[in-house]
C-alpha cells in the first residue's frame, strides 16, 4: 500500500474526551462539549497508481481528510503510514511521529496538493515558472538550467505556450491558474496527488479540458490520486474507487461503478439518486 | 492451450436490491444461478426482459455486489479468485488485464473520435499508436463503418453504428473473459453476422464469453452453453 490511514480523527474544539463516541453518522457536533468531529476514525488504503474519489455533502469532512493526509491540519488521533517510511529497525513508521524536517520532505517530494482556490496552491508574487521552480527546489535540485528546463517541460505538458512561463498568476484565467497548479504539483514527480474540488467553479468546457489533462497525466506518470469532489460526474470520470463520507464518518467504500450503480448505504443511495 | 480448462465457475449466485430511498423495499434481482464456463466457449444467457440477465453480468463484473453465492474466476496460474468477495484492488487488476465488459450502449466521452475510441484499448496494453490506429481502422471497416466517420465522435452516429464501435472497442484487445450485454441488439442482419463471425474467431483464440441474446437463432449458431434465466414471481 502507498498510503494507509488507521482510525484517523480530527476534532475542532476542546474535546471532552468522548466526542468520537458521542458523534457519528447522524451528526458531527458533540452533544456534551459542542466540539465538531470533522473526521471520525477513518480507515483507508490507497495502492500505488490507484485513483480514489471522496464524495459526501458539504461539511462531511472530505476536504479535512485530504488536509490531514497532506498535513495542512494536525491530526487529533490515529496513524498514517506512507510506503517506504520506516523506523531504524526497518518497520513502517507512523508519519505523524516523524521529525518536522522529515514530514516536510515527505510532503514536498512524495505528495502534492491541488486546491480549489488557486490562491492557496500558488504564490501570486512569483511568476508561473517561479511557482513551478519552488516545488522543484523542494526536491533538492539546485542547478538553474535543470530547474528551468523541468519547469518548462511541465508548463508545456499543461498545454501552455512557453512564452508565458514568466507571467504572474494573476495574468492568467481561473482555468489556466488551475493548470499552473497542476504543473507545479507534478513537477516533483509525486507518488500521491491530492485534489480538492479541482474544477469546482470553472465553466464546463474548461472543466472538461482540465479533467482530461489530469487523467492523461495520471495514465502517463502513474501516480496515485485522492480526488475530493461533490460532483459525481467528476468522480465517475476520474476515479476507480470511491469512498462516501457523512458527518465525518466513512459510510461506504467500493469500486466507483459499484457505488454509482449499486449503492448500499441509505446516504449513498440518496446521493446517487440526487444526481441530475 | 487447453480449451477445456475452466475460466469461470458460478455457484448459487443471487442478487437482491434494498432501496432505502423507497422505505427499504426489497427488489429481487436473480437467484440460484449455477454454471461453469470453459476457455474458448460462449455461454448465452436467455430469458425474458426483467429476468435479471444484465444483472448477472454486472454482478460477475462487480458493478453490482452479490447478495450470496460465488463467481470463481480461474487464472492461468491455476489459482481461483471469487469475484463476488475479493478486494476492490484485485478486481481493478483483473479488469485491466483479464476481464472485459461490452456494455449494451456505448458510453464514451464526446471529445474522442471513433478511431481513437477503438484504438485506445490497444494503446493501453502497449501497442504503438500508429499500429493501434491501423488495427482499429481495419476493424471498423470490417464492421461496415464508413471511413469518413472515423474522425468523428461516435455520439454523432446512428444507434447501430454506435453499437459496432462499442463492440470493436470491446474486442480489439480481447481479455480472457468477455461479458457482452446484447452485442447484436440494434444491428441489421449483415452487421449482426459480422459480429457473430468475430465472436467465433475469439472462441478460436481461447476467449471465454458470456453474452445476452434474445434471438434463439443466434444462440443456436454461436453458443456452446445456454443458461435460461427465469423471472421469479
Amino acid at each position: 500500500m502507498l498510503l494507509e490511514l488507521e482510525a484517523v480523527s480530527k476534532i475542532f474544539g476542546a474535546s471532552c474526551g468522548a466526542c468520537l463516541d458521542l458523534t457519528g453518522e447522524p451528526g458531527a457536533i458533540c452533544p456534551d462539549c459542542g466540539s465538531v468531529v470533522a473526521v471520525n476514525r477513518v480507515n483507508l488504503k490507497v495502492a500505488e497508481g490507484e485513483v480514489l474519489g471522496v464524495v459526501g455533502e458539504s461539511g462531511s469532512g472530505k476536504s479535512t481528510l485530504l488536509q490531514l493526509i497532506y498535513q495542512d491540519q494536525p491530526v487529533t488521533a490515529g496513524r498514517i503510514f506512507f510506503n517506504g517510511i520506516t523506523n531504524q529497525e526497518g518497520k513502517r513508521q507512523d508519519i505523524l511521529t516523524l521529525p518536522a524536517t522529515h514530514k516536510a520532505r515527505l510532503r514536498n517530494r512524495d505528495m502534492s496538493m491541488i486546491y480549489q482556490n488557486p490562491h492557496r496552491g500558488l504564490n501570486f508574487n512569483f511568476s508561473a515558472g517561479g511557482n513551478i521552480a519552488e516545488k522543484i527546489l523542494d526536491t533538492n535540485e539546485r542547478s538553474y538550467d535543470t530547474i528551468r528546463s523541468r519547469a518548462l517541460h511541465f508548463f508545456t505538458k499543461i498545454e501552455m505556450p512557453p512564452t508565458r512561463l514568466d507571467d504572474y498568476p494573476d495574468a492568467f484565467s481561473g482555468g489556466q491558474q488551475q493548470r499552473i497548479q497542476i504543473a507545479k504539483a507534478l513537477s516533483s514527480s509525486p507518488r500521491l496527488l491530492l485534489l480538492d474540488e479541482p474544477t469546482t467553479g470553472l465553466d464546463v468546457s474548461v472543466q472538461a479540458r482540465i479533467l482530461d489533462l489530469i487523467k492523461a497525466l495520471q495514465r502517463e506518470m502513474g501516480f496515485a490520486m485522492v480526488v475530493v469532489s461533490h460532483d459525481l460526474g467528476v468522480i465517475n470520470h476520474l476515479t476507480d474507487l470511491t469512498l462516501v463520507m457523512k458527518s465525518g464518518c466513512l459510510v461506504e467504500y467500493g469500486l466507483t461503478d459499484q457505488i454509482l450503480e449499486d449503492p448500499q448505504h441509505p446516504y449513498t443511495q440518496l446521493l446517487v439518486s440526487s444526481k441530475l | 492451450m487447453s480449451t477445456s480448462a475452466c475460466k469461470l465457475k458460478v455457484r448459487n449466485l443471487a442478487k437482491n436490491f434494498t432501496l432505502h430511498t423507497l422505505g427499504g423495499v426489497r427488489v429481487h434481482g436473480f437467484s440460484g444461478i449455477n454454471f461453469s464456463l470453459p476457455k474458448g466457449q460462449l455461454l448465452a444467457l436467455s430469458g425474458p426482459s426483467g429476468a435479471g440477465k444484465s444483472s448477472i453480468l454486472k454482478t460477475i463484473f462487480r458493478s453490482y455486489l452479490a447478495s450470496s453465492g460465488s463467481a470463481l474466476f480461474c487464472r492461468n496460474d491455476g489459482s481461483e479468485v471469487d469475484l463476488a468477495t475479493c478486494s476492490e484492488s484485485r478486481i481493478l487488476d483483473l479488469r485491466r488485464r483479464e476481464i472485459g465488459f461490452v456494455t449494451q450502449f456505448l458510453k464514451i466521452l464526446p471529445r474522442v473520435s471513433a478511431l481513437d475510441t477503438v484504438a485506445r484499448p490497444l494503446v493501453e496494453i502497449g501497442v504503438e499508436e500508429a499500429e493501434a490506429k491501423a488495427r482499429a481502422e481495419q476493424m471498423l471497416r470490417r464492421l461496415g463503418i464508413r471511413p469518413e466517420l472515423f474522425a468523428l465522435s461516435p455520439l454523432t452516429f446512428s444507434g447501430g453504428e454506435q453499437q459496432r464501435v462499442n463492440i470493436a472497442r470491446g474486442i480489439i484487445a480481447p481479455k480472457e473473459l468477455l461479458l457482452l450485454d446484447e452485442p447484436t441488439a440494434s444491428l441489421d442482419a449483415k452487421s449482426s453476422n459480422t459480429v457473430l463471425d468475430m465472436l467465433a474467431e475469439l472462441k478460436q483464440q481461447g476467449i471465454a464469453m458470456i453474452a445476452i441474446f434474445h434471438d434463439q437463432n443466434k444462440i443456436d449458431r454461436i453458443a456452446d452453453i445456454c443458461v435460461p434465466v427465469v423471472r421469479e414471481q
